[in-house]
């Protein structure tokens, strides 16, 4: 594998290729741990965004497979001089890095750097587009419930358009056939998604789809990427689309819950709910881990 | 002064619906006629199997001086424009400072006229700093030489303003050209709004932020009884505010752009910023729409919207880079490639487009046909050459374009500015008493 940059461009193949490497990683870890082949390997990771599990995970994930892991952030770098993207990932070539693990907050730029470089790009987020890796390890941790990634009914409520992690996720079902179904305010989710995805379906009403869907992923409402109002009051939207207790009780039995996070509680996601037995968030974060380390495995290799 | 005949070429001048085979006879710095004699002159060109017209007219460009000369500037703008077929070109008032006085208008009028190249029409901004608050001396400006009022780069938001601007402009009988993009509608937008925006997750720019502002100034014009021209029209929706406004009598003339006609937002997919341009470069349904237009004569001109920037500027990540796209030297390979080839548009509309129809918007009475009398700038095109694109050959200061290694056919061979010979190729006789006022540009090759 050269690069994981958006799940748009992979094929079925390459995406359940990843969650089968996945499995053998988390069957047997300490296969995968510590890889003499990997011991002069340079990662870096450069996030220009907050991030907690997503950057702890990649990071782990290398050291695991034995690669030695640099961290370039944004603040203490010299970035806050000024010093422009493509500046630093040329510093970042000559310094003999292999991969770089890339979070910004606009569109495009894990492409940019993979066009600009010779380095294997891994896209931990880039502004609105994309967010690969969340949506292998939701795939997976779907996968590890249902024994199977097709054929399922998905619900993703919230803030659709900002969420790359929605998008990912929209082009990864799309692949693998299973249906969707869109929930959120029309501000936030455009009808012209319906022309995108031949899978997809639109619904202003949370309640409706509940009993039927087998997957619930409740998205975090952006509030970095509101630079307009697109709902009137977190009170109006948590009463429209937040997962309270009650509307659990609506769901089928085997149904799961999950969330990307971080999570706003009490906005999309009570706290009850979040801690019900159809919450599978923190099994998220758990496989986030195995899903990385194959996705470096794969590149390092 | 020296006399020129055009000899044995394809004359097409839209303003007298003239397209046949004759000699065109130059004298006095005017056309003196079209002819099947061959009256004796100082130079004889041959332009047999090439296409004689007037020379092109583009009513927007921006050539960044001042302010900007390291994106580009007048010396290398007029050079760009001889090389594209342009012996008028008109400047926005974008620069940095911007054009907004008579001092302003003067420098860049006499600037231009001692490069002695394409003649440059400054148009003068309709507010002070391109601010949108307060109207610039319309008057004084006029005087000056401004040819047209325009804050491009920007919509004046404010509808009274622009109210009074159109109002106003009664008094110097010039045209208020509307760069319509509601701001509210646009922030932060890069590309158009639609599946592309989607789809790249770059913030999109609807259509209807153009249209809201076109059909704002349509009426606004309408109610002021004055002249309104609206700068590149993208959208479909577009062409239909602007064919309602010129049936029911309102005098709202509009332009497009070579981009707008054969590029589409799927160039954006690569997040690749050559192809970032405002507007936006829209979906395939509004290039069709635009096309029509042309056709069915609700498109007056065609421009280029030469928009350059540094190398460096435009290779920067798409959110980074400048919005703009550089147009001289290729608008007409490109449409006589992409439009007149697979039979889109006659040649002879794509010539009244860049000729006879930007001298009326403009009121350049003397420009943009071959009529005798009329001032003698006239080009010589080699509709069959074909080349690649190489933007390291451009005569612009900005090497970097969407087009680099585009397939194009057709170029300019010859430029007469004035009644003098700018550029040449073609087997010429010259007497030895001829006065050949004659500046060497490099060759295409």
């Amino acid at each position: 594998m050269k690069n994981l940059i958006e799940i748009k461009t992979l094929s079925k193949d390459d995406i359940t290729g990843l969650i089968d490497l996945t499995s053998k990683v988390k069957a047997n870890p300490s296969k995968y741990s510590d890889q003499s082949a990997f011991k002069d390997k340079l990662v870096f990771s450069m996030f220009s965004e907050p991030s907690t599990r997503t950057k702890l995970s990649f990071q782990l994930a290398a050291k695991r497979l034995g690669a030695s892991v640099v961290d370039v952030s944004k603040v203490g770098s010299s970035s806050e001089k000024g010093e422009s993207l493509r500046d630093m990932i040329k510093t970042i070539e000559s310094l003999k890095a292999h991969v770089v693990i890339i979070r910004d907050k606009a569109s495009g730029t894990a492409q940019y750097v993979a066009r600009k470089t010779n380095l294997k790009v891994v896209n931990a987020g880039d502004g609105m587009n994309e967010h690969p890796t969340q949506a292998l390890l939701d795939i997976f941790t779907i996968y590890q419930v249902f024994h199977n990634y097709t054929g399922l009914k998905i619900a993703i409520v919230g803030d659709i358009l900002h969420s790359r992690v929605a998008h990912s996720n929209m082009f990864l079902h799309e692949k693998l056939g299973n249906k969707v179904i869109l929930c959120g305010p029309p501000t936030l989710v455009p009808e012209l998604y319906k022309d995108l995805f031949k899978n997809v379906e639109i619904s202003y009403d949370f309640d409706s789809f509940l009993p039927k869907v087998d997957v619930v992923m409740m998205l975090r409402i952006q509030t970095e990427r509101q630079s307009e109002v697109n709902f009137p009051s977190f009170r109006e939207f948590a009463r429209l689309y937040s997962l309270t207790k009650e509307r659990m009780g609506l769901l089928k039995k085997d149904a799961i819950v999950m969330h990307p996070g971080p999570v706003n509680r009490d906005v999309e996601i009570t706290a009850p709910a979040l801690e019900d037995e159809h919450s599978v968030v923190l099994a998220q974060v758990g496989n986030g881990l195995f899903l990385r380390m194959a996705v470096l495995y794969s590149l390092l290799k | 002064m020296s006399t020129i005949l055009l000899k044995g070429g394809r004359i097409i001048d839209p303003s007298q619906s003239i397209d046949k085979v004759t000699n065109l006879f130059i004298e006095n710095n005017k056309i003196s006629s079209i002819t099947d004699e061959e009256p004796s002159s100082h130079i004889v060109i041959d332009a047999s199997g090439k296409v004689v017209c007037p020379g092109f007219i583009d009513m927007h460009v921006h050539l960044r001086e001042p302010g900007r000369e390291d994106k580009e500037d007048l010396k290398h703008g007029v050079q760009a424009a001889v090389w594209g077929a342009f012996t008028t070109i008109c400047t926005m008032a974008n620069t940095d400072q911007p054009i907004d006085n008579e001092a302003s208008v003067s420098f860049i009028k006499y600037k231009a006229k001692s490069l002695n190249l394409a003649k440059v029409e400054p148009i003068c901004a309709v507010t002070k700093g391109l601010n949108g608050e307060e109207l610039t001396n319309f008057y004084l400006t006029s005087q000056a030489g401004a040819v047209a009022f325009s804050d491009d780069g920007k919509s004046i938001m404010d509808s009274n303003l622009m109210l009074k601007a159109l109002q106003y402009s009664r008094l110097v009988d010039k045209r208020i050209i509307s760069h319509a993009e509601d701001s509210n509608l646009t922030r932060d937008g890069i590309v158009n709004e639609g599946e592309i925006s989607l789809l790249t997750g770059l913030k999109g720019i609807p259509s209807v932020a153009e249209e809201i502002i076109v059909i704002r100034d349509i009426l606004l014009a309408g109610y002021a009884k004055s002249k309104l021209h609206i700068a590149h029209v993208t959208t479909s929706g577009s062409v239909d505010l602007i064919k309602w406004g010129k049936k029911k009598g309102i005098d709202v003339t509009c332009e497009v752009t070579p981009h707008h006609l054969i590029l589409t937002d799927e160039q954006l997919t690569t997040y690749d910023a050559r192809f970032k341009v405002n507007p936006p470069l829209r979906a395939k349904k509004d290039a069709e729409s635009l096309i029509q237009a042309i056709n069915d004569g609700v498109i007056d001109v065609i421009a280029s919207d030469h928009a350059p920037h540094t190398i460096d500027e435009k290779e920067d990540e798409i959110h980074l880079a400048p919005f703009g796209i550089v147009g001289l030297e290729t608008v007409f390979g490109l449409l006589n490639k992409y439009l007149v080839e697979p039979k889109k548009v006659a040649l002879n509309k794509i010539i009244q487009l860049l000729t006879s129809n930007p001298a009326k918007v403009l009121n350049m009475d003397d420009r943009g046909s071959l009529k005798p009398g009329s001032t003698a700038d006239v080009v010589v095109l080699d509709t069959e050459a074909k080349w690649i694109v190489d933007t390291s050959k451009f005569k612009s200061k900005c090497r970097v374009s969407p087009y680099s290694n585009f397939d194009m056919k057709g170029r300019v061979v010859t430029v007469i500015i004035d009644g003098g010979l700018k550029m040449n190729m073609l087997a010429t006789k010259v007497n030895k008493d001829a006065i050949i006022e004659e500046i060497h540009l490099n060759d295409w090759s």
